[in-house]
């Protein structure tokens, strides 16, 4: 699947976008969010403060307890300031 | 909403002309009594150090998809007869436009209440993120709190319009 990421959560990770194959147990978007903050320093720093992360699949806003099986993209970043 | 009861939602970089945008919302209508126009325009200083500039980073995709659910929901809580909304991306400058919401309705009661609870979820709920430079240095916008309960009360009436029917 693919893994978008914006502002400074994209800042952090230190890339916009990329595909990953996360194992069989990770099956939400929380779940998602551990598994991608173990993966280096610059992921733990990105994820550190899961409260101010914001997620979504294929478009449109969801929840930590969302499951993510047959997302095409998943995006995470911060709180939004449109407007 | 149909061809009758247009909807326009744009993400653009470019600025937007509200003059332009308002006559073709309206153009050989009937019905529309009321037009609400709201402009949001970048302020070249609050408190503190003045901004030299903003840049929005936006969700491609996503965030039309998502202003047009907003759209799409005003129009099912109003009886609105079109609505526009453009947002700009990109770097902008204290007096640039940022954002236009147009509501056409027969009643401004109903205009109004759109409007504002269009800018109320744009605020929140739109994919967009603003980095200010200032003199000393750059940073990300924090989300402000107010936001999110402006945001919540429509929610809240929502559901007390729900458990009343």
């Amino acid at each position: 699947m693919k893994i978008l990421y914006f502002a400074w959560l994209r800042e952090r990770v230190g890339r916009t976008e990329e595909e990953i194959q996360p194992p069989a147990d990770v099956t939400t978007v929380g779940e998602l969010i551990g598994w991608l903050a173990a993966r280096g320093e610059d992921y733990a720093h990105a994820f550190a403060n899961p409260r101010v992360v914001r997620a979504a699949i294929d478009r449109a806003h969801v929840k930590p307890d969302t499951a993510i099986a047959g997302a095409r993209e998943i995006a995470f970043f911060p709180p939004m300031t449109g407007g | 909403m149909s061809e009758a009861h247009p909807i326009t939602v744009r993400l653009q970089e470019k600025d937007f002309d509200v003059a332009a945008e308002t006559a073709a919302l309206v153009r050989g209508r009937q019905d529309v009594g009321a037009v609400v126009t709201f402009t949001g325009i970048c302020r070249g200083s609050d408190v503190g150090e003045p901004l030299v500039a903003m840049t929005l980073e936006h969700y491609p995709g996503m965030a039309e998809a998502e202003i047009e659910r907003h759209v799409g929901e005003a129009a099912r809580t109003w009886p609105l007869l079109g609505a526009t909304v453009i947002h700009r991306f990109g770097r902008l400058v204290p007096g640039d436009n940022i954002v236009l919401v147009l509501t056409a309705a027969a009643h401004r009661r109903d205009a109004f209440a759109a409007a504002e609870f269009l800018m109320d979820y744009l605020k929140t709920r739109a994919p967009l993120w603003k980095h200010e430079d200032r003199a000393s240095g750059s940073r990300w916008v924090d989300a402000k709190e107010a936001d999110d309960v402006a945001a919540e009360r429509w929610a809240a009436a929502r559901t007390r319009r729900d458990a009343a029917e």
